[in-house]
């Protein structure tokens, strides 16, 4: 591998695990706190890219607003999926919460299959012209997009350690994910400190879906379902329940991912299957991720 | 303390210590049950009591020292492996097989008799005689032949009886969490007899009871150990309850046996007053 | 008070069904039309995937998503061995197909059997490192399994035919063959499930630690019932892919979606009930051919409805959430339909006499 192309891998890597960065926050936040997999959380990626590429088409408004209007609209998603799904099945078994996860996934997907048509739709008209343009660097091509994605993803992640380590709903966040009982006692109103986990998630989520639409210029009904997934597996390999395990897994993983087919082209079909195979080993040799705690059962 | 020769013990825990990062929550266990007794393991909330049963039953391996049932080394083996060999046990919050009948509770109980390979090996390495009726194989079942069906037959008679004998027949059809919590209790210590064991461990028992239940319980207790010639080793974080039928009583706090003796030995022993100061009120 | 019938009356009732079901699918299968049977002949397909995955998701109580890939196997392996050389030589156009492959070929039973076992052995690896772990995290594992074994499918071009997929399956799938191995499959099933074994499996469903306390090898009954499930899911893929007469990689064909829509089917008919999973399977069949109406375009008068694509699986998706948030227990629970249930069932509808 050249240089240069080396340079271009780990611009695309970099990207790619901002974006599993951002997605997995959403899982690890929820999981944290309800012990919950919340397999809609992919799909409210593909809704918010959704929404930003209506908001241009149909609304006609600009893409900066437009895009403001998804993320908004990702984290009202977020916060009705909870209320709706989720609420009543806190005290019953884990598992019934999280088949009720895939139902609702299941349901978005065929959702936006019937309201949005099946067939995948080109994002390129959203993307605003400035974005498209490519610069050299060292002898790379980059796209300009390329780095807006990672100094938007980068200013995200750290607005999110702002409110989850420095304001008052953060703090909240926290204690309830430690211990909800206690927490309730203190007089903090759980559902709303769930719901708005939900809804940062899922804005988090919004957000990163419209960075992967205009990178893959291209949206549809499933394509949340894969970024979904493999955001998940950042988010166990960074340590389930940390948000700087999620971080640090996303980029781990998206870098990973493009290094192996950037060094092994002939692997490129199998891309799909590196976050499994990691996602099973890290579960087999340590589920507890980089930088989750252990958690033991009590007999 | 006089030293003790395993020898004398059923099972023995010799210098067994456990450890959970900087916690010492067994520290240095040295000493056992004898064969047919009725021993109490009482101590304070905390003081280590349940991590002793965790370590004979296989759930904790021990940090250090080892643990003998029957002369055997059990020390590290899984807990289906302890069960197949002959110790048993409840736990402190029941753990029923709720969507199971009360007949099923018991029934399950024996499956290992006929399954428990690795057990049946271990048992023959040491000399023993290898329990139960054998290897079951699937096709069997699948097939139900005379031999299977024969099988299924001697184990509802045997589990009919058990459930007779701890009066609990006319419920057997019933799921086990619609019983009520005295009842479930009493079953799963007739879960425990069903395992076929010679030790059996029971878990704070009376946990949750009322005076009057806790007596019946007691006295039940002490008729299943004749009945059943079991040896039973039971923890109790209440004195009083263990005071009355306990023929030995050994003392934990903090991980550590402070004491050991008979019920008027320990309830005047100096170091256990201290021990159950907070407590103590609503002992004596 | 609940009666109970005797053993021999139960035999012969049993009988007297078996009976009764092969003469009415023979009357089925000589009155009725192509697309009536080929409904059929899907509920028996579905019913074999469904109880097999209500065999690991319900009884054993192991929350896997993985079930689509074993199917996948199946339907793979006996694919390869049924259709003809020639067959084979034409489909596979970008390369080769590797040797043996490329000449052997068997009968459908055959290869059907091969098909279980092979996935039965792909349970097994699968299995043995994965059922260390509880819950979700299992759910996950399995549904990351599954995914590698479909994209897997996708990139080993000389042995899959790789995105082209298998075509032209011979139609093997007939009434027969697909309630035949439902029959086998129901038999096998409950037979365990009722056995010692099966109470085992339920004990460990109800509560793994106290299971391994009372003796049971919890890890390798989990095994063996994984393995099993396994087995009856590479069946059903055989059935599966000689029903449909093609094979492709897809996620809606092989992939997670035919979880999902498993998923569906034993959660409607009551998670842990065997009868459950064939009702299920028979509504998720039924259903989805009759919602086609919704899809389609209808007249009524002169006003013409257009229909909506994709409309039948909103409303399976809502059917499934508000059975999940209202009626977890689904049609059956986990009760199954015995002899005995329907004899004081129809004992009660009687006029009760009067008592005392």
């Amino acid at each position: 591998m050249s240089g240069t192309i080396f340079l271009q891998n780990l611009f695309n890597g970099l990207t790619l695990g901002g974006l599993y960065a951002l997605i997995a926050i959403g899982y690890t936040m929820v999981y944290g706190i309800l012990r919950l997999i919340n397999f809609a959380h992919g799909d409210v990626l593909m809704i918010g890219a959704y929404l930003a590429f209506y908001g241009v088409t149909l609304m006609s408004m600009p893409w900066y607003i437009s895009v403001v209007v998804a993320i908004l609209g990702s984290a009202g998603l977020g916060f009705l999926i909870d209320r709706v799904a989720y609420k009543p099945l806190r005290e019953s078994p884990r598992i019934s919460a999280l088949i009720t996860a895939i139902g609702m996934s299941f349901f978005l997907e065929s959702f936006a299959v019937v309201v949005f048509g099946g067939i995948p739709k080109s994002f390129l008209s959203i993307t605003p012209r400035f974005l498209k343009k490519v610069v050299v660097v060292f002898g790379a091509r980059i796209q300009v997009l390329t780095f807006f994605a990672l100094a938007t993803t980068v200013a995200l992640l750290a607005l999110l350690l702002w409110i989850v380590y420095k304001t008052k709903i953060g703090m909240a966040m926290r204690a309830i994910a430690t211990d909800i009982p206690t927490t309730a006692l203190m007089g903090a109103n759980i559902d709303n400190i769930i719901g708005f986990t939900f809804a940062l998630g899922s804005a988090l989520a919004g957000a990163g879906g419209i960075i992967w639409a205009m990178r893959y210029p291209q949206i549809n009904p499933y394509m949340g379902f894969m970024p979904g997934l493999k955001a998940f597996i950042a988010a166990v390999f960074g340590g389930i329940g940390s948000i700087q395990g999620a971080m640090l897994g996303g980029f781990i993983l998206g870098m990973m991912e493009i290094m192996i087919v950037g060094f092994f082209p002939q692997l490129a079909g199998y891309r799909d299957v590196f976050a499994f195979v990691i996602l099973i080993l890290i579960l087999m040799f340590k589920p507890t991720g980089i930088m989750g705690k252990k958690l033991t059962v009590k007999v | 303390m006089e030293s003790k020769r395993k020898e004398d013990y059923l099972l023995f825990l010799e210098h067994v210590t456990m450890r959970f990062g900087g916690l010492v929550a067994v520290d240095d266990f040295y000493n056992g049950v004898r064969p047919g007794e009725l021993l109490g393991l009482i101590g304070p909330n905390g003081a280590g009591k349940t991590t002793v049963f965790n370590v004979i039953t296989g759930i904790y391996t021990p940090t250090s020292g080892r643990v003998y049932f029957r002369g055997m080394d059990i020390t590290g083996l899984k807990p289906h492996v302890i069960t197949h060999l002959g110790i048993s046990r409840t736990f402190q919050n029941i753990r029923l097989f709720y969507n199971l009948t009360v007949l099923e509770n018991v029934l399950v109980a024996q499956h290992h008799s006929i399954t428990n390979k690795d057990a049946d090996k271990f048992l023959e390495k040491h000399g023993f005689e290898k329990k139960g009726f054998g290897s079951m194989w699937l096709g069997k079942a699948i097939l139900k032949t005379p031999g299977y069906m024969k099988l299924e037959k001697d184990m509802l008679k045997e589990a009919e009886e058990l459930l007779e004998k701890v009066e609990l027949l006319e419920y057997k059809n019933e799921l086990a969490s619609s019983l009520p919590y005295g009842m479930q209790r009493k079953l799963e210590i007739a879960r425990a007899l069903a395992t076929d064991p010679q030790l059996i461990l029971l878990d704070e028992p009376a946990a949750g009871m009322n005076p009057q239940e806790t007596e019946e319980l007691m006295r039940f207790i002490t008729r299943i150990r004749d009945e059943f010639n079991v040896t039973v080793l039971l923890i109790e974080h209440d004195m009083k309850v263990v005071m009355g039928i306990c023929e030995r009583i050994i003392v934990l706090d903090y991980g550590k046996i402070i004491a050991e003796g008979t019920a008027s030995e320990v309830q005047s022993n100096p170091k256990v007053i201290e021990a159950y100061l907070g407590e103590w009120e609503h002992v004596s | 008070m609940e009666r109970r019938l005797k053993t021999s009356t139960k035999v012969y009732l049993t009988l007297g069904l078996i009976a009764l079901s092969i003469l009415l699918l023979y009357v089925a299968s000589k009155t009725l039309d192509t697309y009536a049977i080929r409904i059929l002949r899907l509920i028996a397909v579905f019913g074999v995937m469904a109880v097999s995955y209500t065999f690991i998701n319900g009884i054993t109580g192991l929350f896997s998503l993985g079930h689509a890939g074993f199917v996948a196997i199946g339907a793979y392996t006996s694919a390869l061995l049924t259709m003809s050389p020639m067959q084979k030589e034409m489909s596979y156009i970008l390369e080769p197909l590797i040797w043996p492959l490329n000449v052997i070929q068997t009968d459908f039973f055959t290869a059907t059997l091969a098909a279980g076992v092979m996935a039965a052995l792909f349970a097994f690896l699968i299995g043995y490192p994965s059922l260390r772990l509880t819950g979700d995290y299992l759910a996950i594992a399995t549904l990351g399994f599954s995914e590698i074994i479909r994209i897997m499918a996708l990139n080993m071009q000389s042995v899959t035919n790789g995105a082209l997929g298998l075509k032209g399956l011979p139609e093997y799938s007939n009434i027969w063959w697909t309630w035949g191995w439902l029959f086998i499959t129901v038999v096998v099933i409950t037979s365990l499930t009722y056995s010692s074994f099966g109470r085992a499996l339920k004990a460990i469903r109800d509560d793994a630690i106290a299971a391994e306390a009372m003796g049971i090898n919890v890890f390798k009954h989990q095994l063996m019932a994984f393995v099993i499930s396994g087995f009856f899911a590479g069946v059903g893929g055989s059935l599966y892919a000689h029903l449909l007469t093609t094979i492709d990689p897809r996620p809606t064909t092989i992939g997670v979606m035919l979880t999902f829509y498993l998923l569906i089917m034993i959660v409607l008919g009551g998670l842990g009930s065997i009868t459950g999973a064939i009702i299920g399977a028979a509504l998720f069949a039924i259903l989805s051919e009759w919602l086609r109406f919704v899809e389609g375009t209808m007249h009524i008068g002169k006003w013409t409805i257009h229909g909506i694509p994709g409309m039948r699986m909103v409303i399976f998706s809502l059917l499934f959430i508000i059975t999940m948030l209202v009626w977890r227990r689904g049609i059956m629970g986990m009760e199954e339909l015995t002899w005995d249930k329907l004899y004081n069932w129809i004992l009660r509808l009687r006029p009760r006499r009067k008592e005392g």
